[in-house]
Parts: structure tokens; sequence; C-alpha cells
């Protein structure tokens, strides 16, 4: 009986082009992935009937009104202010009294823009106290 | 003069461990990707600079107002007009979600051009109905 010779062959899976699926599924994820958080002005609202009273001292109105001018109200006066020297107006004041809370008043026909600036020059001067009043309502 | 016969090293970048780390690298892709589903009603956000990240997509809910007074809570689906909500029913809508999760801050996702009265309308409705933690979303101011 003669006996063939076969020739051994090992069954074998090809690993070389799994680094290139591998990285080509990699790149398909760096593009599609979007790492954006959600980011923004926090803010605490009071709830309903949380209503304090403050001393009226110790409170700063800012308003806004519907041409997005901006103003002081403090003591029955009405200080416009520009929105350049706005910060350095309201550090000024908290300076002076660091009780003071700011009311933000905006009416309506103010655009959200300008409410956002505002808000936002508010946090940076550093006031801890902003509270949002509510608008009157439309005539 | 002979030498010692240097042993003779065949000199390979190892590849067979290749797999490995790019497979690491598509797992850490694969857990840190969003898709990008919630898209709302398209806005223009406004700019800040003093903004606070969210660290959980869990415990947020966005509420979409845009310029043309369109209110859309939470909506999954692209805009097709199907899921603007009225002003009245913003808050039960808020509600239902709040009871499931009493952490829920409200992500205010508002127009830069949008009427400050809607937004303040749309806080007086979280108000009375206990939804406290609100986050004004903006974008990164650019100097």
């Amino acid at each position: 009986m003669i006996q063939r010779n076969r020739k051994r062959v090992m069954p074998e899976i090809p690993t070389a082009s799994m680094a290139d699926i591998a990285f080509l599924l990699i790149v398909f994820f760096l593009v599609t992935t979007t790492m954006n958080q959600d980011k923004g002005l926090s803010l605490h609202l009071p709830g309903m009937g949380e209503t304090k009273e403050v001393q009226q001292k110790n409170i700063c109105n800012i308003w806004i009104n519907d041409q997005d001018q901006i103003a002081f109200f403090e003591e029955d006066d009405l200080t416009p202010v520009d929105f350049a020297n706005l910060r350095a107006e309201v550090e000024q004041r908290l300076a002076a009294n660091p009780k003071l809370i700011i009311s933000l008043k905006a009416q309506r026909g103010s655009t959200y823009r300008m409410f956002v600036d505002v808000l936002d020059e508010l946090k940076l001067s550093g006031a801890q106290r902003i509270s949002i009043a509510e608008p009157e309502a439309q005539q | 003069m002979k030498f010692a016969r240097k042993s003779k090293v065949t000199n390979a970048i190892p590849t067979a461990s290749m797999a490995d780390i790019s497979f690491l690298l598509l797992v850490f892709f694969m857990v840190s990707t969003v898709f990008v589903r919630n898209r709302g009603l398209p806005v223009e956000l406004p700019d800040a600079e003093k903004i606070e990240k969210l660290e959980s997509r869990r415990h947020v809910t966005s509420i979409w107002i845009n310029d043309q007074g369109d209110i859309c809570v939470d909506c999954k689906d692209s805009y097709d007009g199907r899921n603007i909500v009225p002003l009245a029913q913003v808050g039960a809508k808020v509600h239902q979600k709040l009871t499931a999760n009493p952490r829920l801050i409200i992500m205010v996702k508002a127009d830069s051009a949008a009427d400050f009265g809607l937004v303040s309308d749309v806080l007086q409705e979280l108000r009375t109905i206990g939804a406290l933690r609100v986050n004004f979303a903006t974008d990164r101011e650019r100097p």
C-alpha cells in the first residue's frame, strides 16, 4: 500500500486585516462622535409662594426695556447704564453692600439675547443672589 | 581576528497587538458616542462666558423656544411642526417628567432673538409645577 504523502495544512484565520477593519470602525466612530455637553447659565427659581420680604436697601433692580436698554432702578429713580459699564457698576454696588440682591426685570418685547447677556454679566460680576422678576402682564 | 557571531535579530515592529490597541480605542469611541437624536427646534443659542456644564444628560429635559414663538418640550424627533406644544400644556408635560425624575434640570434652549416675555411665561409655568432647577442653554462666547 502506498501511503500518500499528504501535505498537512493548518486551518488558519487570516488576522492580518483585523487591524484594518478595526481602524476603519474607529474612523467611523471618530467622525460620528459628538462630545458636546449641555452647557449654559444655571439658575434656581424660587418656588411659588416662596416670596420673601427683603429690605429695600438690599435690592438692586435692573430693568431691561423693550428697546433692549438697561437701567438701574434705585430709590425711585431710573439711571440708564450702558451694557459695557454694567459689570463695573454692579461690582461697585456689590462691594458697597455684599448682601445685595440683584433683581433682574426684563420687559415683554425685550430679546432673550439681551436677558442672557445681562445675566451673564451679573454672574461674571460675582453676584450670588440673582432674582428674576416677572414682567407685568401685557396691556 | 574573529568576532563572536552576532545572533541574527530581525528588526520588525510587532504588529500582533495592533488589533488589540485599535479595538480598545474602538470600544472607547463606541461607549462615548452619542448620536444626535434630539435635535428639537432649530434655534440659535445666545453666547455667554460664565457657563456651567451639566454633567449628566439623564436628568435633563429640554424646552426649545424659537423666534417664532413655538415651544417644544423634549422633542426627540426631527422638527416637522407636529411637536409644537402650546404654552398652557408646557407645565403638564414637564410635570409628567418631573414626577418620574425629581432631580430633573430644565434646559431652556431659546433662540437669541426670541421674545423674553414668552421665556418668562415658560419660567412661570415651571415655577407653578415646582421645576425650579433651570439652565439657560448658551454657546461659549468666542472672543
